[in-house]
């Protein structure tokens, strides 16, 4: 499903990245990308979602090699993903519902089947009751889980976590990994990079460990 | 399939012309300013536009065939009449003449105006024989030498070239034309560069919103989409208040011109700017707003690539 073969990234300045990367990520299956901070994890993940491009190397998602996508063929490829971000990247100007709804409304989907997908989501992340609610006002672990929401209701194969857990207490942390649980127990794909060793403790996932953008074997 | 595809396609656009008139009813005073600007701004070419065609079709009424008036010298006899109309006949550039005696001028002022009176109180008539003859060229220039020749030909005391005065102001319309096709392509350009503005001020607010669309699979058409429409909706309710500014304007000035005309005798009326016009004006301001959000949304667009 997802295969990087001697991937280097290397950014404007001179900074490397990544160095000589190759796995591959079968179909359903769980995968963490672990590492400290500047790693590589979060390029790893970008690579993927092509929101960056590799200096060399290949990376094939799905069948497509990444790196040769034309523009117009990235939003094609991004639909294939769930993006949760550190940041969550949520819309403040409207609220909860209509942050969820807008990935079926990028793909044009019917009203009625869309609101019924959306209610589905809030409902699976526990924040159904807060759907006329602003992002503002939901806490941190809200907001993560508003940013899940909104990464699943599409129903992708493949699900990208950049730092999930990050700035969440335990307990709450906890409950995220058993909603990533679930989701790769229904057959989505989920790759998560993190720093989190008590989430990797729980879920007992295969780790690709990143050390100074180099495979640590 | 197809029929599914149709449908998202349709829907996509219904949504976003939706979501366009929410944006336009968000900020009211800002989008009232904007399209009162536009429509000022195209008001004034095409008021000046719907004056001149005005204009044109009271000289067009005027000049619908101009001819040439031949009077002979007032000691004219029979046959010099039967001599000139005989040079008339044969002459290659004259498509038909038409003879009006002394006599009959005389008549005809008696009876079309209102100077009976005047008339019979001269002592004996003053008209001279005339010929009105109707060239077969009827360009300016043909026109004239007509005439040139006409006045060198033996008891012809005068030639009068009816629509010299009709071709003057015809050429001076043109003149107008030009000036209202600069104006329009002054002001296009200003419309063009408000769109432009207002486009950019609008893709900088909503850059978050752009970046995270972009992440989760939006295409560029998708997100240009409904600038594209805002800058036509804009564009055509400009083109709508501009057509609303010239109308009124007319309506107010017809209202002042039945005053006046009634003193004359006469009905003037200044006629508003035609249907096909009219569409012309909508079809063009809503593509001028779209043409200006389309050449920010090309260039704003690609500048904001997420991270």
């Amino acid at each position: 499903m997802i295969s990087f073969s001697g991937v280097c990234k290397r950014y404007p300045g001179g900074f490397e990245a990544l160095k000589n990367i190759s796995f591959t990520i079968a179909a359903g299956e769980m995968a963490f990308i672990t590492g400290h901070s500047g790693a590589g994890k979060s390029t790893l993940l970008k690579l993927m979602a092509a929101i960056e491009r590799p200096t060399s190397g290949s990376v094939v998602v799905n069948g497509q090699n990444v790196g040769a996508l034309k523009p117009g063929a990235i939003p094609f490829l991004r639909r294939n993903f769930g993006l949760i971000f550190q940041d969550h990247k949520l819309l403040f100007d409207r609220n909860v519902f209509d942050n969820v709804m807008l990935p079926l409304n990028i793909r044009g989907f019917d009203r009625r089947e869309a609101v019924r997908r959306v209610r589905a989501a809030l409902d699976k992340v526990r924040l159904l009751s807060k759907e006329k609610t602003h992002p503002i006002t939901l806490s941190g672990g809200e907001q993560q889980r508003l940013c899940i929401a909104r990464a699943i209701v599409h129903r992708p194969a493949i699900l990208l976590a950049d730092e999930p857990t990050a700035n969440l207490d335990s307990a709450y942390a906890g409950d995220l990994g058993e909603l990533f649980k679930s989701f790769n127990q229904v057959g989505v794909t989920v790759v998560i990079a993190t720093h989190d060793e008590n989430l990797a403790a729980r879920l007992k996932p295969r780790t690709i460990p990143l050390r100074q953008g180099e495979l640590a074997a | 399939m197809i029929y599914r595809a149709m449908k998202i396609w349709l829907l996509q656009h219904m949504r976003t012309l939706l979501a366009v008139f929410g944006r336009l009813a968000h900020a009211p005073v800002a989008s009232l300013f904007n399209i009162g600007v536009i429509g000022i701004a195209l008001a004034l070419p095409a008021g000046f536009y719907v004056g001149l065609a005005n204009l044109q079709g009271f000289s067009r009424e005027l000049s619908a065939a101009p001819q040439i008036s031949l009077f002979l010298a007032l000691d004219a006899d029979h046959a010099d009449v039967a001599r000139i109309e005989g040079r008339l006949k044969q002459h290659p550039d004259v498509r038909k003449f038409r003879y009006v005696s002394r006599e009959q001028a005389l008549a005809d002022i008696k009876n079309s105006t209102g100077l009976a009176d005047v008339v019979v109180s001269l002592g004996q008539n003053p008209l001279p024989d005339a010929f009105i003859v109707d060239a077969r060229d009827n360009a300016p220039q043909a026109l004239e030498k007509l005439r040139d020749e006409f006045v060198r030909w033996p008891k012809v005391a005068h030639a009068q070239l009816d629509a010299a005065w009709a071709q003057r102001l015809e050429s001076a319309l043109k003149l107008g034309r030009r000036a209202v096709l600069i104006l329009t392509t002054l002001l296009a350009f200003a419309l063009i560069a408000i769109t432009f503005n207002t486009t950019r001020l609008q893709i900088l607010t909503q850059r978050e919103e752009i970046e995270i669309a972009k992440l989760i699979g939006a295409t560029d058409s998708f997100i240009r989409r409904p600038f594209l429409y805002f800058g036509a909706v804009q564009g055509l309710a400009g083109g709508l208040t501009a057509w609303a500014v010239v109308w009124l304007s007319i309506y107010l000035l017809n209202n002042g011109l039945a005053d006046l005309s009634q003193l004359y005798g006469a009905n003037f009326q200044l006629r508003h700017l035609p249907p096909k016009d009219t569409l012309s004006l909508f079809l063009f301001s809503a593509w001028l707003g779209w043409f200006g959000a389309w050449m920010s949304v090309s260039k704003h667009l690609s500048e904001i690539d997420p991270h």
